[in-house]
């Protein structure tokens, strides 16, 4: 969160073991909540592990933590615009009314 | 004032930028930029798969059966690992251990190999069944109609993926060729850390296709 971007930010060895070994566990985590049935919660429990993987994905590996606001906010607009694109797709089927042929 | 922490083996950088350490960071705003559109262009299927399979949900449960988890997991697990030995490659030459950031590097190119392996034994499967996408598709249907649809999906998002697996591949040979030849060091290796974070977003975008396909019904 430094404001004063360091040109160099050097993670050291043991911050990517433990997010790759925390990967794997999530991994294995979602495997096997799969087999569980939870009903329609069972979607939300794998994207939200997906989500949890890809967070440390993007701030430890992609170094998004140490970034620049800018390039924070150009991968954020990223995410953002896919969700209105999905909330809208969304809203659209939701409020369809079946309307029977008249022809 | 450049402190001129960035710079390149031969001391230049591009003469529109007022530094090094400019040329640096605009190289990785421009990769940034690119990598949010893969986003968009990954999620607009995304949103396609959820819409038609809010609508037809027989249609994607019966094709989800012809998936074996199996191999997403495993495919997971190797690119998860890709990712590490790539960020462990940036993180050898930023050390300047270029001969272990190699090592990384070649590890990385080969977890790619093996992903595209993997895809492979998938996809041959799935022609001997005759389980081809729309209108190629000459398989068995199990009475379920328009079950082509789902192959459409499946074929399109994994294959728009394997050819960005293929892509990164192709990418970390050039680092790695360039890394062997001594063109990077602590002070100076854009080419590779704008590599590494297009490949990241493969593995990142693998992250979310493994429980849309294989595991979530």
């Amino acid at each position: 969160m430094s404001e004063h971007h360091d040109v160099y930010h050097l993670t050291p060895f043991k911050t990517y073991m433990v997010v790759f070994l925390s990967l794997l566990v999530l991994t294995v985590l979602t495997v096997w909540v799969a087999t569980v049935d939870f009903g329609a919660a069972n979607a939300f429990i794998a994207f939200g592990i997906a989500t949890v993987k890809a967070m440390l994905v993007l701030l430890y590996f992609m170094h998004l933590k140490y970034e620049v606001t800018t390039n924070r906010v150009i991968m954020a607009s990223g995410f953002f615009f896919l969700a209105l694109l999905f909330i809208f797709v969304l809203i659209d089927i939701v409020t369809r009314v079946p309307v029977e042929s008249t022809l | 004032m450049s402190t001129g922490k960035i710079i390149r083996k031969d001391g230049h950088y591009a003469h529109h930028f007022e530094s090094a350490e400019q040329e640096y960071t605009s190289s990785k705003q421009g990769i940034w930029l690119f990598l949010s559109t893969e986003i968009l262009m990954f999620g607009g299927l995304f949103v396609a798969f959820f819409l038609y399979k809010g609508m037809y949900p027989e249609i994607f449960h019966k094709g989800a059966e012809s998936l074996s988890w199996i191999y997403g997991a495993i495919n997971t697990a190797v690119l998860l690992t890709s990712s590490l030995t790539m960020a462990l490659g940036i993180h050898y030459i930023q050390k300047g251990k270029n001969s272990q950031a190699l090592t990384q590097l070649i590890i990385t190119i080969l977890c790619g190999a093996i992903f595209m392996g993997i895809k492979y034994v998938e996809y041959s499967h799935k022609f001997h069944l005759g389980l081809y996408p729309g209108q190629m598709f000459s398989g068995e249907t199990g009475g379920v109609e328009n079950l082509p649809l789902y192959f459409s999906f499946y074929y399109m998002m994994t294959g728009l993926h394997g050819i960005h697996v293929l892509l990164g591949m192709g990418l970390i040979t050039w680092v790695a060729i360039r890394t062997a030849r001594g063109d990077f060091g602590p002070k100076y290796y854009t080419p590779v850390e704008g590599v590494g974070l297009f490949w990241h977003v493969v593995d990142l975008i693998w992250i979310y296709l493994f429980p849309l396909l294989y595991l979530v019904e």
